[in-house]
């Protein structure tokens, strides 16, 4: 180690020395370069895949048919159109959507409460959904407007959540680290007690076991409709994380830090909190409440970029949109025709994956 | 140039500043010196607008703090403080590149000059090697040394900074005050170790319960006759290598002895 330099530093001995800024450029577009490119291979072989398969040819011959009209003339049956176009398409586009934001919700949520434990299910934005989406279900909340119905009642139930959140959060003053924690936890906890509560009172033994399966996460019941629903906001709320991440360096830290650094540490952590609410809870409406994601995907990118948001952000969401696609892939693969719950797939890979990366953490000093 | 004037706040009951106030000219280096409890910290925070006491009235060149937003204050004002490292993990060049993020906006990404100026920063506190380790991994007085890296990457011409030579030893100790000395920034800086103060502060500011009981230069704070009453500590008082030196023992009246061994 060198010692310090005395007052002639000043004239800089290396002034080309810009901490190798051009290989930490190159080493991060290799991550997000890569991950895309994995990206765009999954997307179609993961439509292919299921319990009818398609070969990639045809996959592609049937999105190209509808989005560009060529080939014009198909050369493959109605009920692979059927099946490619209407069925697989936007479930695999939607499942990338949802691993997208599950994951980079936890990077925020992780940056705001400043623990790498914190994961959306945290904010009770998912026990709201779970709430909302039981009403539903039980009690036909909305009931005529079908699977809209069902994804409205848990959206609203996820932004009510938000809501009561902000308030017990802000008593007292400023949205503190420790306070949205225990204010999340705990509203979790009520919600639970709320969904349990709403299956009890239904007397609906059918009802109950479609709760359970909604509370486990799938993506059956996407279509064209769950997408351009949900894709605008998980994009719009993506790229403004995107544009807090230096912030979001800073509010990691410390209060204190961020605030003479310029940062209003619990504004931020304010705005931050609607955004993730917003893009988690358009999600789980459509998905359910799937786990994991958003606690194993935020470390396995730090350890690709390290810890800085500007670079976290983006890997973590293609990260994540991989890990649910190929999760998604195997729940509908490994029982067919019967469909796996998502929440128990994701929960099978990522247990192992974290205790994995603890003890890796626990290695290092 | 700081200057803080009328500065009262408590903590719920407990008075913790009663009427300080703190002067540091443009190019100076202040000292802050004064027992466990003094309020050294708290004032330090006031002066950086961590804590706005209502009656306080404090300016920078003039300008009153409450007129600068948090980026503008933050491009003012740098601060080393006592800082706990976070569970996310960091690397040292992020932490020193975010020095970097006052002085762009939300859509501009850190450029290569942001980081020619955080390798500069590094090398002037001559952690240049540590840039690619966690900051976690550090040992107390690399991670002190990289904080005051990050703080001369934010290019402020103000500098506060919170004990910056806790865990240090000291070579390391005379190493960064001589940096932050030799630096032509406007410097407030908490001390507990009178005797860098008397060598490294252009004026010194004696808190005790909150409240100024001597401000000046080293040699007229730094008096056996100031210091007593203050500490409860014998002082005698040499010259040594060009500066005031103080050496301190235990208070020869036996009832101020009876008041430390309570």
């Amino acid at each position: 180690m060198t010692a310090v330099e005395p007052r002639t530093a000043g004239a800089d001995p290396e002034p080309l020395d810009d901490l190798d800024h051009a290989r930490r450029r190159r080493h991060v577009s290799m991550w997000v370069g890569g991950l895309t490119a994995a990206l765009l291979v999954l997307l179609p072989v993961a439509v292919g895949l299921g319990p009818v398969a398609v070969a990639p040819g045809t996959v592609a011959g049937i999105v190209g048919h509808h989005l560009v009209g060529w080939p014009h003339d198909p050369t493959w049956s109605a009920a692979e159109d059927t099946i490619v176009w209407l069925v697989r398409v936007p479930r695999v586009l939607l499942g990338a959507l949802v691993g997208a934001a599950l994951a980079v919700g936890g990077v925020a949520l992780q940056a705001m409460v400043r623990n790498v434990l914190a994961d959306p299910h945290l904010l009770g934005v998912t026990s709201g959904a779970s709430t909302g989406a039981a009403a539903s279900i039980l009690f036909g909340v909305g009931v005529g407007a079908g699977t809209a119905a069902l994804t409205a009642s848990a959206f609203i139930g996820a932004l009510a959540a938000t809501a009561v959140l902000f308030v017990v959060a802000r008593q007292g003053g400023r949205i503190t680290a420790i306070r949205l924690l225990l204010a999340g936890v705990t509203i979790g906890y009520v919600l639970s007690a709320a969904t349990s509560f709403l299956i009890f009172a239904s007397d609906s033994p059918e009802g109950a076991r479609a709760v359970v399966f909604w509370l486990l996460g799938s993506l059956s019941s996407a279509q064209w409709p769950a997408l351009v629903s949900t894709a605008p906001t998980v994009v719009a709320g993506l790229g403004v994380l995107l544009l807090m991440a230096n912030r979001l360096d800073a509010l990691a830290i410390g209060d204190d830090t961020a605030r003479t650094l310029g940062v209003a540490p619990a504004r931020l952590r304010a705005q931050a909190l609607v955004v993730v609410a917003l893009c988690v809870g358009a999600v789980v409406a459509v998905s359910g409440a799937i786990g994991f994601v958003g606690l194993v995907v935020p470390h396995v990118a730090r350890l690709c970029v390290g810890g800085a948001h500007r670079r976290v952000i983006p890997v973590a969401a293609l990260l994540g949109a991989l890990f649910l696609l190929a999760a998604d892939v195997v729940a509908r693969t490994a029982f067919a025709p019967r469909e796996l719950p998502l929440g128990i797939v994701t929960a099978v890979v990522g247990a192992p994956l974290l205790l994995l990366l603890v003890r890796r953490l626990q290695a290092t000093p | 140039m700081i200057s803080a004037h009328d500065i009262s706040f408590s903590y719920g009951e407990t008075l913790v500043l009663s009427d300080a106030a703190l002067v540091a000219r443009s190019g100076e280096t202040v000292g802050l010196i004064g027992p466990n409890g003094s309020g050294k910290t708290t004032l330090l925070r006031v002066l950086h607008g961590a804590i706005r006491p209502e009656t306080a009235t404090i300016s920078l060149d003039g300008t009153p703090l409450r007129e600068f937003s948090g980026r503008q204050l933050a491009r003012r004002i740098a601060v080393v403080a006592q800082e706990n490292p976070s569970e996310i993990p960091m690397t040292v060049a992020d932490m020193v590149l975010l020095g970097r993020s006052p002085l762009q906006t939300s859509f501009q990404r850190y450029t290569a000059a942001d980081h020619r100026a955080a390798a500069a920063a590094l090398r002037r506190v001559g952690a240049r090697g540590l840039a690619d380790r966690e900051f976690r991994s550090l040992s107390g007085g690399e991670r002190q040394r990289v904080l005051i890296a990050r703080a001369l990457a934010q290019e402020a011409d103000h500098l506060l900074l919170d004990e910056p030579t806790n865990h240090l030893d000291v070579r390391y100790q005379h190493e960064v005050l001589g940096l932050v000395r030799a630096l032509d920034l406007t410097t407030v800086v908490v001390l507990h170790d009178l005797n860098l103060a008397a060598r490294y502060c252009d004026r010194l500011v004696l808190l005790h319960r909150g409240k100024v009981v001597a401000a000046g230069d080293p040699g007229e704070v730094l008096t056996p006759e100031v210091l007593e009453p203050v500490y409860d500590v014998a002082v005698r008082r040499f010259v040594e290598l060009g500066a005031v030196q103080l050496v301190f023992g235990p208070h020869p009246d036996p009832r101020s002895a009876g008041v430390v061994a309570r």
